[in-house]
């Protein structure tokens, strides 16, 4: 009887042990993160989902970085030089660039990468249009030769939204733009665990403790990236939002990517954890017409629309946390160097009486407004509804659909059986007239689902993009931006701020204006 | 018996035949589009279509019918549009965390419902029969999400004793493996044990009221014999069949527990793929759930044998 006492007891401690063995491997210098959503995709230029950008953030470097104020800054680059007449730009490397294999990187990776960049991304190709020619004078020098004078090949090279012009070894770039790449080598500063990867449960990366920082303060995706823990991974399978509070309260995770906003208030009240800020400008939301479905073919109807939907009812219905929204008249995010107020009084200095004014003169026939509503998308769910009933008060007809996400996303791409759908967008995503997908009015040439048609627009976009200095493009920006309220391409909807939660122990927190993990230190 | 056993195996075929049919022509009916899906926010219209070619979904629904069947044939599920990885491997990946899931649920509610219902029946009436009649109706109505966030108040934010999330693989050692599974198989048994035990409790009540228990206790053999030997013996009939449908039903019922929990299981994979409008892998899965539905079944009849001798194949 004793000894099958003293069995137990030990059973008991050797199982306590094995316990606290786990408890203990937890606490190395390990970053566990809960990303927003789920990691599928490892090619970040063949789509252009957040989650495969944010994964290319961590393992490929860029050319240049968009800082925390929206400028472009050098990044692998060291220096570079512009012709008087703009059409040639040389680029020099700088020293210590080295891929994830131990090669180091040569102007040929960078030309290759470019390339199928090019291929994919709508402002990348928006530039190879410019471009007659690149070639590699030297292994750390590259040259773009224009056809004719471009004033956003830095902003194109260094753009830190979807998809960025990530830098991959020539045998990787040399890919079928249109074919997914299975080989994860970069130069960045995290190298890719692809064997400790489990699609859906969690993905790793190490430390690339040959990786060469920059020497200035890490703002944006410019400046250094001082990585200062050995491993970052993301928990993919944890994706509840009381589940991730939980374990962020009890310790199991450092990170929650997007905190939801109905946890807010009880994080902000928990003594071991912060809200720390790493955006400026946050994200957009949208309502998005389709331009080729009547009514909405009808400039006078979208108008009224747009006046019917003021922003303030939105944020409060789907954000809810003052402190976290703001209305802001601008399609180009207040606050960027393109912001801008011009023509949105249509939308901000309206009223219901207005829109209902303007629906009677637009001759709108009562044909039923298709609001395509997504039911399992919690951070726009509210959206539709609202735009719904400010529709309705308006004296529009709505037929408001709910359905899954991505039913939305393959009705969407038909141009026929759908008016409105709702989104969000992260700022650098919009932020200009060329990377704003609202913006093309090449009517069904466009690149985005809506298909807005209208050629003065067209002209001044193609002004925008040959304009090399800046007072002309702030002056182009804001006549686009003006017409875009003039025809109404869509309606912005008001910006906000996705909160990040973070365990007390976490810190070196900056600016990113993105979902980055440098500079992090777990104390 | 082996006659029985081949002719049920050869049954699975057609049955299988039957819902890869159904399953494909479902997924294709459904509205949404991998390929926009893929292509992410941004992508325009003809980016889509060249994704929709490379995925093969430009052709006719019967070619595509006729490559995926093909493959299935040979032992190939296809690959996961969304993974860009082998949809065996994934199920690979991902059924381990399930069916220890489901083993460990299913052990605890036979261990517990069991000896309850025997209990219950046994003494009919009194308040251990009425107090498993209460937490059965509680067992039941209290959806399993509801009883996870208790849970993990409890035991694992207030009293610190167990984990929040995560799953552990059984190759990292058994005891961070059951570490991780006490909170998630003690969510899910609770709506097993309540079903085991009143299924118990029934069936050991019916034959309490036999003639062979009252011979069985007027020849003076102890009260836990006639119930163990000749009560549950014979009412095991009923209780096997309740526990196999329970089995099948949890590999594919998973998946509230698994989202709370963060178990990278089949249920997720499931949803997901759902979600993403995966076809390969969601053809893969339900294949898969209907196989094992089949092989439950059929394990389940060839219990019979060995509970009552009466059956014979």
């Amino acid at each position: 009887m004793k000894v099958h006492r003293r069995s137990l007891v030990s059973l008991a401690l050797l199982a306590g042990a094995t316990l606290f063995q786990t408890g203990a491997m937890a606490q190395n210098n390990v970053l566990r993160v809960v990303p927003h959503s789920n990691l599928a995709i490892l090619d970040p230029i063949w789509t252009t989902a957040y989650m495969s950008r944010n994964h290319g953030l961590m393992i490929y470097d860029t050319l240049f970085g968009t800082d925390e104020n929206a400028k472009i800054k050098p990044q692998m680059v060291e220096s570079w030089t512009e012709s008087a007449d703009h059409r040639l730009w040389t680029f020099k490397l700088r020293k210590g660039l080295e891929f994830h294999d131990g090669k180091p990187v040569t102007s040929e990776d960078v030309i290759a990468s470019l390339k199928r960049w090019g291929a994919r991304d709508a402002m990348g190709n928006s530039l190879m249009q410019f471009v007659q020619r690149m070639d590699t004078p030297a292994p750390d020098t590259f040259r773009l030769f224009l056809g004719e004078a471009c004033g956003f090949v830095l902003e194109a090279l260094g753009k830190p939204s979807s998809n960025p012009a990530f830098i991959m070894p020539k045998r990787v770039a040399d890919t079928d733009p249109f074919k997914q790449i299975d080989d994860s080598t970069g130069s960045g500063p995290y190298i890719f665990k692809k064997d400790e990867f489990k699609p859906g449960d969690k993905a790793v990366y190490l430390k690339n403790t040959k990786y060469v920082p920059r020497n200035e303060p890490p703002s944006g995706t410019a400046g250094g990236k001082h990585v200062y823990v050995d491993r970052v991974e993301w928990n993919l399978a944890l994706r509840d939002a009381q589940a991730q509070v939980n374990a962020l309260q009890k310790g199991e995770v450092d990170i929650i990517e997007q905190l939801s906003f109905d946890h807010y208030e009880s994080v902000k009240g928990d003594a071991n954890l912060q809200l720390p800020k790493y955006s400026n400008v946050g994200l957009q939301y949208m309502a998005r017409f389709n331009h080729l479905m009547k009514p909405f073919d009808n400039v006078k109807v979208r108008q009224a629309a747009l006046a019917a939907m003021t922003q303030e009812p939105f944020l409060r219905a789907q954000v809810g946390v003052k402190e976290l929204y703001k209305s802001c008249a601008s399609m180009f995010i207040c606050g960027t160097p393109f912001g801008s107020t011009a023509g949105s009084d249509v939308q901000t200095k309206s009223n219901m009486k207005k829109a209902q004014d303007l629906l009677k003169a637009s001759g709108y026939d009562g044909t039923p407004i298709v609001i395509m509503k997504p039911t399992d998308l919690g951070s726009i769910q509210n959206l539709p509804d609202v735009a719904a009933q400010l529709l309705r008060q308006a004296g529009f007809k709505v037929d408001l659909q709910a359905m899954d996400w991505q039913s939305l996303v393959g009705r969407r791409a038909k141009k026929d059986g759908w008016h409105m759908f709702l989104t969000a967008w992260g700022a650098f995503d919009v932020w200009n007239p060329i990377s704003n997908p609202a913006m093309d009015t090449r009517g069904e040439k466009s690149t985005w689902f809506g298909w807005a048609t209208d050629e003065k627009m067209v002209v001044l976009r193609n002004e925008f993009m040959r304009a090399t200095d800046d007072p002309t493009k702030k002056k182009l920006a804001d006549q686009i931006h003006a017409r875009a309220f003039e025809i109404a391409t869509h309606a912005p909807l008001g910006e906000f701020n996705s909160p990040m939660a973070a365990r007390k122990n976490i810190s070196g927190f900056f600016i990113t204006n993105n979902n980055i993990y440098w500079n992090l230190k777990k104390n | 018996m082996l006659n029985f056993l081949f002719r049920r195996l050869l049954s699975t075929i057609p049955v299988l035949l039957i819902v890869a049919v159904l399953v494909f022509l479902m997924l294709r009916l459904t509205p949404g589009d991998p390929a926009a899906v893929l292509a992410g926010d941004a992508a325009s219209t003809e980016q889509i279509a060249k994704i929709r070619t490379s995925l093969g979904l430009d052709r006719s629904i019967p070619t595509q019918f006729a490559i995926w069947i093909g493959n299935v044939v040979t032992g190939d599920l296809g690959e996961s549009f969304y993974y860009k990885t082998k949809v065996t491997t994934l199920i690979g990946q991902r059924l381990e965390p399930t069916v220890s899931l489901a083993v460990l649920t299913i052990g605890l509610a036979v261990l517990v419902a069991v000896p309850l219902g025997v209990m219950a029946a046994w003494r009919f009436g009194s308040w251990l029969d009425r107090g498993l009649m209460g937490f059965s109706v509680l067992g039941f109505s209290v959806p399993a999400f509801v009883l996870a966030y208790v849970l993990i108040w409890l035991f694992a934010l207030k009293l610190g004793w167990l984990p929040v999330q995560g799953y552990k693989r059984i190759a990292d050692g058994v005891g961070p493996w059951l570490y991780q599974l006490i909170l998630p198989s003690l969510t899910l048994s609770v709506i097993y044990i309540a079903l085991i035990a009143r299924v118990t409790r029934a069936s050991v009540l019916e034959t309490l009221g036999e003639d062979y228990i009252r011979t069985a206790r007027a020849k003076g053999l102890p009260e836990l014999a006639v119930l163990m030997r000749h009560a549950l013996a014979n009412a095991a009939v009923p209780i096997i069949t309740v526990i196999g449908i329970g089995i099948a039903l949890l590999i594919g019922g998973v998946v509230v527990t698994e989202s709370v929990y963060a178990i990278p299981g089949l249920g997720r994979l499931t949803v997901d793929a759902v979600l993403a409008r995966d076809f390969p892998t969601i053809q893969g899965v339900i294949l898969l759930f209907s196989f094992i539905y089949v092989a439950i079944n059929l394990l389940v009849d060839l219990s019979y044998v060995f509970f009552d001798p009466r059956i014979r194949y």
